[in-house]
């Protein structure tokens, strides 16, 4: 089936079996930022932005993203890498698979949430698996990037 | 990993029935989470995504949330997290990741009567309703009760009162399936106690749910609803729990939930 998506501000078209997930096409089209770990929806490693909000990118088939706003780190390159260095000073990236995701969960939850809390952070992060750093880095490095606005 | 031959995208319902009528082995799609844990291999494919089912309305009367609505759709709702304590929002906010509630739906969590959903007893803690293609409107329980048929969910509607809930899980890892769940709620005098992934469906524990109404509120007995829920409910054992655990944990989050509830 053909599809028409605007990714990171750019339309394509693409032609895509009825059970090629988004991950897969995105891939496909050269965002190899996107990884797909788990690929049993818990790890979080294929986040990217429909419309705006983080979905699982191995679990939402491609034909859903049909005629919608697609976003991957690559089209947020300034914002995600601002990020990324306080990531990296914080000592918190080590392997860096995860790191995709991660920063496009981070972002979008900058993006939604107004003053979050540590509990609201980690609530939201949850489906972000890190088999390397043991979140702790990776706390210090979001309440870095949000300022002053953690509570 | 599934695969798909055909895919229909019906604009609407009535679209989606002619399907539903020429193809009676095809399959309807949620969010498709827990299809690509299996190995199916479907041959026709119905997605429900342009039908204009993915929105929470809200009238005096009821909540209704299109069988397209996802979880995180149900977490964030304004409607959903003024009424009833909160407890849809709550029950779903367990599901995994923001990103993985953001892809899967109401109607499929419903619908398929997955005995580990976290959704179906907090749903049926309040007065719900589910409308089907075929079937018609009829309430949640009487649905859960029928096996399942060739139909397709539209809606699920929640009648707004003035209902007290709670809900409480218990999961292995917080990455995993609930082991066991409980929901609780109170409407003026009437108690209803609800416990899943026994690891059936949700069920609700006639027996405990009368037995707490039938009790006054400052004289409540808190330990003997838990146990009556405990012993009138079938438990199972798979992977993740053993039915002699399930059965005494039962009896622990149904306490809490009541506490939860009468607080």
């Amino acid at each position: 089936m053909k599809l028409e998506l605007l990714i990171n501000q750019k339309n394509y078209e693409l032609e895509a079996a009825p059970d090629e997930m988004l991950a897969d096409a995105l891939r496909r089209l050269g965002m190899l930022s996107i990884r797909k770990g788990c690929d049993t929806s818990c790890c979080g490693l294929c986040t990217v932005w429909v419309e705006g909000n983080p979905v699982l990118s191995c679990t939402m088939p491609a034909f859903r993203a049909q005629g919608k706003t697609v976003t991957t780190i690559e089209g947020i390159q300034p914002e995600a890498e601002k990020f990324a260095r306080i990531l990296a000073a914080e000592g918190s990236e080590q392997c860096g698979f995860c790191s995709p995701g991660f920063i496009m969960t981070v972002i979008a939850m900058k993006n939604e949430l107004k003053n979050p809390s540590e509990q609201a952070i980690q609530h939201y992060l949850a489906g972000n698996l890190c088999r390397c750093t043991g979140y702790m880095g990776q706390m210090r490095a979001i309440k870095t990037y949000l300022g002053g606005e953690v509570q | 990993m599934f695969t798909i031959d055909k895919l229909y995208q019906p604009q609407n319902i009535a679209e989606a029935a002619e399907l539903l009528t020429k193809y009676p082995d095809i399959t309807v799609l949620g969010g498709c989470g827990f299809l690509k844990l299996g190995n199916r291999k479907i041959a026709t494919a119905l997605d429900l995504s342009l039908c204009s089912l993915a929105e929470i309305s809200e009238t005096e009367q009821y909540i209704e949330l299109g069988a397209m609505v996802t979880l995180r759709d149900v977490e964030v709702n304004p409607a959903l997290n003024q009424f009833f304590d909160a407890v849809l929002p709550k029950a779903v906010a367990h599901i995994l990741g923001v990103q993985f509630r953001r892809c899967a739906t109401i109607g499929a969590s419903v619908y398929s009567k997955y005995g580990f959903s976290d959704i179906l007893p907090a749903l049926l803690a309040l007065d719900t309703e589910v409308e089907l293609l075929r079937s018609g409107r009829m309430p949640l329980v009487d649905f859960l009760a029928k096996p399942i048929s060739r139909d397709v969910l539209i809606s699920v509607r929640i009648i707004k009162d003035s209902r007290r809930a709670a809900y409480q899980n218990l999961r292995n890892a917080g990455a995993d399936f609930p082991i066991l769940n409980a929901a609780v709620s109170r409407y003026e005098k009437q108690w209803t106690v609800i416990v899943g992934a026994r690891p059936a469906r949700a069920e609700i524990a006639v027996q405990a749910s009368q037995l707490l109404s039938d009790m006054a509120t400052d004289s409540i007995d808190i330990d003997k609803v838990a146990a009556t829920a405990a012993a009138e409910l079938t438990f199972g054992s798979n992977n993740k729990a053993s039915a002699d655990y399930r059965r005494a944990m039962c009896q622990v989050l149904v306490k809490r939930a009541i506490g939860e509830v009468l607080a």
